[in-house]
């Protein structure tokens, strides 16, 4: 019976990482890397309210990251708050990651393993997470692609798309959704405290070998891929938790590409 | 200056307030077809409020802009860097706004003196080349208004002799407008058929000769700038004649 979770939990981070691949090149380029952190953090108060109101844990995550990512991009677009995006991000999701907790402790009815969310469980995904995932993968990647020439403008130089006529505060606003949908979906097997990783590291492997921003996403996809598989075939001999397995895998993998030269020319 | 109804774009009267400050007051512009517009000022002056007035990226307080139908702008922008996190491949980046085939993408190299380089990555282009290769990202958009923001800014000072004769070629082959905008006088004036000094107002406007010599323009750049530059317009071979209709195009603006 082992196999048949290992493959369920295969298939399911297979699906994050080809999303990841792509969304992770943009976190890179457009350095947002901690903006996923927070994002993961406030997924926190999700599974609070997911909790305490009964509905769906995903759900409750993707509605919160939305929610949060939204309230994000506002308060950047606004001139009379005079305080920078860090500060703000560190300001809501560390409030919503406590609010969250807060909730969870005062469900005493309700035992919840927090170690599964905050570094992933693969074992624990279910057939119909499993769906959840790829509908999200589907969902994600279609929209990526409608808003793919405005988005890479926009992080290549984003005065010049400003002069060009890209519609900037709808390219930025659905780029986060996607992002907030991604770690939400891939938390369950990664981790909250992970997710940024499998964002991340792959992309910055990949950039050492493309040419073109789309090279670079394809790139990432498959580093990614490769580590998630080896990552859960790791995991099973050595009987470690897969989220770090994975990272720890794609770590290697990014150690090995130095071993090759950067892109010539 | 009068709205020609041959303008490309016209502005008349904009103003627009920055917070309690006013950005541009009562300032009136026009662009047309063949024409080279230098607007120069200090920083602050607004010239950059102007422009994104210009390209409709803001809207002024009051005032009115008129386009031509369907203008397309070329836009070549200050900061010429682009991300450097991204790979980018000079002709996916030219490909980047509007699918295009090879041989265009070649030909506007060609055009600007930057052949070849269509399989560089952008990062490792030097200043002179990507400012070359932004000037054919807008060109493949066939503008007819082109604007250039600051261009002689990263260009050292033959290389800005060779960037005004590229201008002044794309103006004559593509007859299209072009709007420099720039805070530094040198070359332009060469080049440029029309100045219009900003600072906020619009201090002084007219042929380049006409604006050095202006009492505005010499109290917001000193004198010694106005004397350098006169130098430079004495190298012509029709100095009187520039002469007199500066001093013509004066005397009509302090009698305004």
């Amino acid at each position: 019976m082992i196999d048949e979770f290992l493959i369920t939990g295969l298939i399911a981070g297979v699906g994050i990482a080809l999303i990841g691949g792509p969304l992770g090149c943009f976190v890179v380029w457009r350095q947002m890397a901690y903006f996923g952190d927070s994002l993961a953090h406030s997924a926190f108060l999700g599974i609070g309210l997911g909790f305490l109101l009964g509905i769906n844990l995903t759900l409750g995550n993707i509605m919160t990251c939305i929610l949060f990512s939204i309230v994000i991009v506002f308060l950047q677009e606004r001139r009379d708050i005079h305080l920078t995006s860090d500060t703000l991000l560190g300001i809501l999701s560390h409030a919503a990651l406590s609010l969250g907790l807060v909730v969870l402790a005062l469900l005493q009815n309700i035992q919840v393993d927090l170690l599964a969310y905050l570094f992933g469980d693969v074992l624990s995904v279910s057939k119909l997470d499993l769906i959840t995932v790829y509908a999200g993968v589907i969902v994600v990647l279609a929209i990526l692609a409608t808003i793919w020439r405005p988005l890479i403008s926009l992080s290549l130089h984003e005065e010049l798309a400003r002069a060009e006529g890209a519609p900037v505060l709808a390219t930025r606003l659905t780029f986060t959704l996607l992002l907030a949908i991604t770690i939400a979906i891939g938390m369950k097997i990664i981790g909250i405290l992970l997710i940024t990783s499998l964002l991340i590291i792959p992309a910055a492997t990949a950039r050492r070998f493309a040419r073109t921003p789309e090279q670079m996403a394809v790139i990432a996809a498959i580093i990614g891929s490769l580590s998630v598989v080896s990552g859960l075939f790791g995991s099973l001999p050595l009987d470690t938790p897969s989220g770090p397995t994975i990272v720890v895998a794609a770590f290697c993998i990014f150690l090995i590409s130095h071993l090759w030269q950067p892109n010539p020319k | 200056m009068n709205q020609s109804s041959a303008s490309l774009i016209s502005a008349e009267n904009i103003s627009l307030k920055l917070g309690q400050q006013a950005g541009l007051v009562n300032v009136s512009i026009a662009i047309r077809s063949q024409e080279i517009v230098t607007l120069i000022g200090p920083n602050g002056a607004g010239k950059t409020t102007l422009v994104r007035i210009l390209l409709g990226l803001i809207k002024p307080d009051t005032g009115k802009i008129e386009r031509k139908e369907n203008l397309r702008v070329g836009y070549v922008p200050q900061k010429l860097a682009t991300n450097k996190t991204m790979p980018m491949t000079v002709a996916r980046f030219l490909n980047m706004a509007i699918a295009l085939s090879d041989e265009k993408i070649d030909s506007a190299l060609f055009e600007v003196g930057a052949p070849k380089v269509g399989d560089t990555l952008i990062a490792n282009l030097s200043g002179g080349e990507l400012q070359r290769v932004h000037i054919a990202r807008a060109l493949l958009r066939n503008p007819d208004l082109l604007v250039l923001d600051e261009p002689t800014q990263n260009v050292d000072y033959s290389g800005q002799a060779d960037l005004y004769a590229l201008i002044g070629k794309i103006r004559n082959k593509r007859k299209c407008g072009i709007l420099i905008i720039s805070h530094d006088l040198h070359l332009v004036m060469s080049k440029t058929d029309h100045v219009l000094c900003l600072n906020k107002h619009v201090c002084c406007e007219g042929q380049p000769e006409a604006v050095t010599r202006h009492p505005e323009y010499q109290a917001l750049f000193g004198p010694n700038v106005a004397k350098g530059l006169a130098v430079y317009s004495h190298q012509h071979d029709h100095q009187h004649k520039l002469l007199e209709q500066a001093e013509l195009e004066q005397s009509r603006q302090s009698n305004d």
